[in-house]
């Protein structure tokens, strides 16, 4: 277990040299990174001064080592657009994003779980079939339209709900936490279920489609013909055996709530990162480009890593034994 | 399965054996269709014949529009303030002649959503067909090749894949952006759009058709081909292509919804097309505006539409990877 | 009265190209502690049998007619919590492929002690213990450390033994054994068989061996059915049948094992294909394939008649009772 998680480790690394790479590239490909810091009034000479400064003449496998050192201590520059260094923008941002998607998150699992596991288990039930209905519309409808929807339900028409911003935030140590203040909580809500609702219909079908195709095998019929109670075969056989791909599929879906919550953030003007890596894109600031997209290919990293571990914990079969250690490679 | 007996025709012709006499007229293809199981199981889902008359009428209206369309949403001199913000047809401040109202500009809201679907569509369309042949071909390459090109290309898809297709779109989008002038950027947004979408969409149908390849291409007839010196390009085209055309065309389906999304919600965070020649996702970030001043027909209606038609997408998509695959009934 | 009868039996699946008979009018006793053997090509409806008497036909398959009786008790129209009791406690179950039968993510100690303690009111502790003895019983070696091993570190005849343990660990009177030695290697066929013979003979358990072999009917069964097109074309005292078959299709079957010491050019064989469920013939379904059939064959389907210490289903059979 030991090496594998160490060969995981080498793996996830050379993932993040070739997103670091890319996001050199960013800076390569685009324009002059002069033309962005400075006024046109400034003169060629302070330019060049500038350049070299900035190290920008130098070849660009030792601007790249630069950008790679820079970043694994957390420096990602200055921002084109604030003038302000990335990493304080986005360590003012990450609490906001992290906490809305948390929260979708859990709302997705623990709504989503269950529901697939109904529907599975009831196939040609009228709740299934109202499920698989609305699932199907929730897989139809946009992130930013379910958002638009949900205000003109519960802002504009009731008038219940905030919709737009995070509500009071108070400090706990550094870190601003909106959920210990009753504002922050309402503010939650809309975004949260927006941004969770994709996920929920989504690892719905999937627990639902895993545990159709696991019924069928024949250790669920072997066990049905062992007389087991039915919550036996449903829960401990059926379920378990579920539990391997929706942890995948979940685990990475953590990952894309942390980048979907861009277009939640737009919609509800959330003060979080995706925004600012909106803003980022329409202004084509790329040092926070670059951070951000470091930053989550780090979280995607991070998720697998966690993921590949709790297989371990779930499937036996991936337990490294003496006597089936020769069978993997 | 038509499909499957169409590809096995088009392989008989190809192999110049349509000419063999056979003992009894072969039927024909319209006869064919109409005795297999997809049609069969065609006519047998209320849902998916209503999904695919939504389709063709989406299809035909945004094909259409300049000739159906009421008004011309982009001819200036026809457009009046004085009917800006005009309610639905049917509500107390109607006017009979805009069905859905007007926004803020006195432009029809019926016609700008059907000039608007056709704009999506094509994007759409277009973003699906640049993604199935960078897929395809490369699938197909890298699984006929195997080795080196085969890992290299795979382990580039699998980091393209552990990220969401939203976030690769909106990068490549902001580095071509970054790379075009201002005046370029309104120019090309098309074309910045449809690399966007197409780009970040290849990653199934390259995986599914190596798949399918690598199978194929140690099977006898293909090696028999090898061996009296067809090119390999020719095989892959002949024999190895028409064995993947069933899952591709569920992949392109259900892919055509994922684009319109994607699409829709770039325009919306206002990074796809512009709003002098809106797309639905373009009319729903205006109409956004004006959601809680009360106008919510702006902004509601496209956002329908936009529902509809990609709902009504899945929903075929959905039936025809069924369809196809007996072994999910 | 026998441990079980199934009276005139009928297995249909709806499709949408109609209504396919897969078991049709099948009759057949078990008694107390006997073996009956099933055999047949694939697709003559012997597992169906089996399925239908345990209560787990995978839908559109489903009983459309005839009675299955446990000690008399009918089984076949019991709810499904009734018929679950019964399952694993009075009429045992093994499937074809030991590899699959297990769960992958249970020790096979977790899933004996989860049977044992579903029949039995019974702690942890002597549900172990009495996994344990199973576990000895089917010679698993070493097992009292195998009993915490995950199906995947046992081999595929080592599975089989777990899964016969577990079929016998609430001791059921009846097990349907379903082609179990099929998946396995042809040595381990042979210690699985003689193992499952033993183990019911000492526990008095009656077995229901569907198979396609007849050497392991011939080396096992007390009785013998001979399935054919979702019917009984024979059945009768395991050595009356293979010696001296009636039915001109069980004859055929016997004419294709090979036999030690005799020198033959080829296999008997019978010419052509079982018909699909779709495309049975008029008359007795065997009708194009028999060598000896004749007009009434062609229109009439025949049903099983007493003859000898078994029955037969076949027009000869008449005739011969007519002229002799």
């Amino acid at each position: 277990m030991v090496a594998f998680i160490i060969r995981r480790l080498l793996q996830s690394l050379i993932v993040m040299f070739v997103v670091a790479l890319v996001a050199f590239t960013l800076f390569q490909f685009v324009g002059d990174p002069i033309n962005q810091l400075v006024g046109v009034e400034t003169g060629l000479k302070e330019r060049e001064e500038l350049r070299q400064r900035l190290g920008l003449n130098d070849p660009w496998i030792v601007q790249f080592w630069r950008f790679a050192l820079n970043a694994v201590q957390g420096d990602f520059g200055i921002s084109y657009q604030h003038k302000r260094p990335v990493t304080d923008l986005i360590v003012n941002r990450m609490p906001a994003t992290l906490e809305l998607s948390l929260i979708s998150a859990l709302f997705s699992l623990f709504v989503g779980v269950p529901m697939g596991v109904y529907t599975g288990l009831n196939r040609n039930g009228f709740l299934s079939k109202i499920f698989m209905t609305v699932s199907l519309v929730g897989i139809s409808l946009p992130t930013f339209l379910i958002g638009i929807l949900l205000i003109f339900v519960f802002s504009v028409q009731l008038g219940v709900l905030p919709s737009f911003g995070r509500g009071e935030a108070v400090l706990v140590g550094s870190w601003s936490t909106g959920l210990l203040t009753s504002s922050g909580i309402k503010a939650l809500i809309l975004p949260a279920i927006t941004l969770g609702l994709f996920q929920l219909t989504l690892i719905m079908r999937l627990v639902r489609s895993e545990m159709l195709e696991v019924l069928r095998t024949d250790y669920i019929k072997f066990a049905r013909a062992r007389g087991l109670s039915n919550s036996a075969v449903h829960f401990g056989h059926a379920l378990k055996n579920t539990l391997v791909p929706v942890i995948t599929i979940t685990g990475l879906q953590l990952g894309s709530i942390i980048a979907f919550a861009i277009i939640t953030e737009t919609v509800f003007q959330w003060p979080g990162m995706g925004l600012m890596f909106l803003q980022a894109i329409q202004n084509v600031d790329i040092p926070i480009m670059a951070a951000y997209l470091i930053l989550i290919a780090f979280f995607f990293v991070v998720i697998n890593l966690i993921v590949d571990i709790l297989y371990y914990v779930v499937d036996p079969r991936l337990r490294i034994d003496p006597s089936a250690a020769h069978g993997h490679g | 399965m038509w499909l499957i007996r169409a590809c096995a025709s088009i392989q008989a012709r190809h192999m110049g054996m349509a000419d063999m006499k056979s003992p009894a007229p072969a039927p024909s293809t319209l006869q064919r269709m109409r005795d297999s199981d997809i049609w069969y199981s065609f006519k047998q889902s209320p849902i998916t014949i209503a999904a695919a008359v939504v389709t063709v009428t989406f299809f035909l209206c945004a094909l259409l529009a300049p000739w159906l369309a009421p008004h011309d949403p982009f001819d200036l001199v026809s457009m009046d303030i004085m009917d800006s913000f005009l309610a639905p047809a049917w509500s107390i401040d109607g006017d009979p002649r805009f069905l859905l109202g007007t926004d803020d500009q006195g432009r029809d809201v019926l016609s700008a959503i059907m000039h608007g679907s056709r704009v999506s569509l094509f994007i759409g369309f277009a973003s699906v067909l640049l993604a199935l042949l960078l897929g395809v071909g490369l699938g197909l390459w890298s699984g006929f090749v195997g080795g080196r090109l085969d890992a290299f290309i795979m382990r580039v898809a699998e980091i393209q894949l552990s990220f969401p297709t939203i976030l690769i779109a909106l990068l490549v989008n902001g580095v071509l952006r970054g790379a075009l002038q201002i005046e370029q950027q309104v120019h090309l947004a098309y074309v910045v759009l449809i690399l966007s979408i197409g780009i970040s969409g290849w990653v199934q149908y390259a995986r599914t058709v190596r798949g399918s390849t690598m199978v194929e291409r140690n099977k006898e007839y293909v090696q028999a081909a090898r061996v009296i010196g067809i090119h390999p390009w020719l095989i892959m085209l002949r024999h190895i292509l028409p064995n993947v055309t069933g899952p591709v065309l569920v992949i392109a389906t259900i892919h055509l919804a994922v684009a319109i999304i994607s699409e829709a919600t770039l325009s919306f965070l206002g990074v796809g097309v512009p709003p002098t020649e809106p797309s639905l996702g373009t009319l729903i970030r205006i109409g956004n505006d004006f959601l809680f001043s009360g106008e919510w027909w702006i902004t509601i209606f496209p956002g329908a539409a936009l529902a509809i038609l990609v709902l009504a997408v899945n929903l075929l998509g959905d039936w025809l990877r069924d369809a196809l695959n007996p072994k999910l009934r | 009265m026998a441990l079980l009868e199934v009276d005139q039996l009928r297995v249909e699946f709806l499709t949408r190209n109609g209504t396919l008979t897969a078991v049709d009018d099948v009759s057949l006793k078990i008694e107390e502690g006997e073996v009956l053997g099933v055999v047949g090509e694939s697709g003559a409806g012997k597992s169906m049998t089996g399925n239908a008497i345990i209560g787990l036909l995978e839908p559109p398959g489903r009983i459309a007619g005839g009675e299955i009786r446990l000690d008399g008790q009918r089984i076949d129209n019991l709810p499904y919590e009734k018929m679950r009791k019964i399952r694993g406690a009075e009429i045992g179950a093994i499937f074809q492929d030991p590899l699959t039968s297990l769960n992958p993510l249970y020790s096979v100690g977790q899933q004996l002690v989860e049977t044992i303690r579903t029949h039995s009111d019974v702690g942890l502790a002597a549900a172990r213990s009495r996994a344990l003895e199973l576990l000895n019983e089917v010679g698993i070696p070493a097992a009292s450390q195998r009993i915490d091993h995950f199906p995947h570190q046992f081999s595929g005849g080592m599975r089989q033994r777990v899964v016969i343990a577990l079929a016998l660990s609430a001791n059921p009177r009846l097990i349907i054994a379903d082609e179990p030695t099929t998946a396995l290697d042809v040595s381990i066929q042979a210690q699985i068989i003689a193992l499952l013979k033993r183990l019911c003979r000492d526990h008095g358990t009656a077995v229901m061996l569907v198979t396609h072999d007849m050497g392991v009917i011939a080396e096992t069964a007390d009785r013998v059915a001979v399935m054919y097109a979702g019917r009984i074309a024979e059945i009768g005292p395991v050595a009356d049948v293979i010696k001296h078959a009636k039915h001109p299709y069980t004859d055929g079957l016997m004419g294709s094992i090979p036999v030690v010491g005799q020198q033959t050019e080829r296999l008997a064989q019978i010419e052509g294909a079982m018909p699909r469920l779709t495309a049975i013939p008029d008359g007795c379904a065997f009708n194009p394939r028999c060598p000896k059939a004749f007009d009434k064959c062609r229109q009439t389907r025949p049903d099983p008649i007493a003859s000898g210490a078994g029955e037969v289903a076949c027009w000869l059979i008449e005739q011969e009772a007519h002229h002799g």
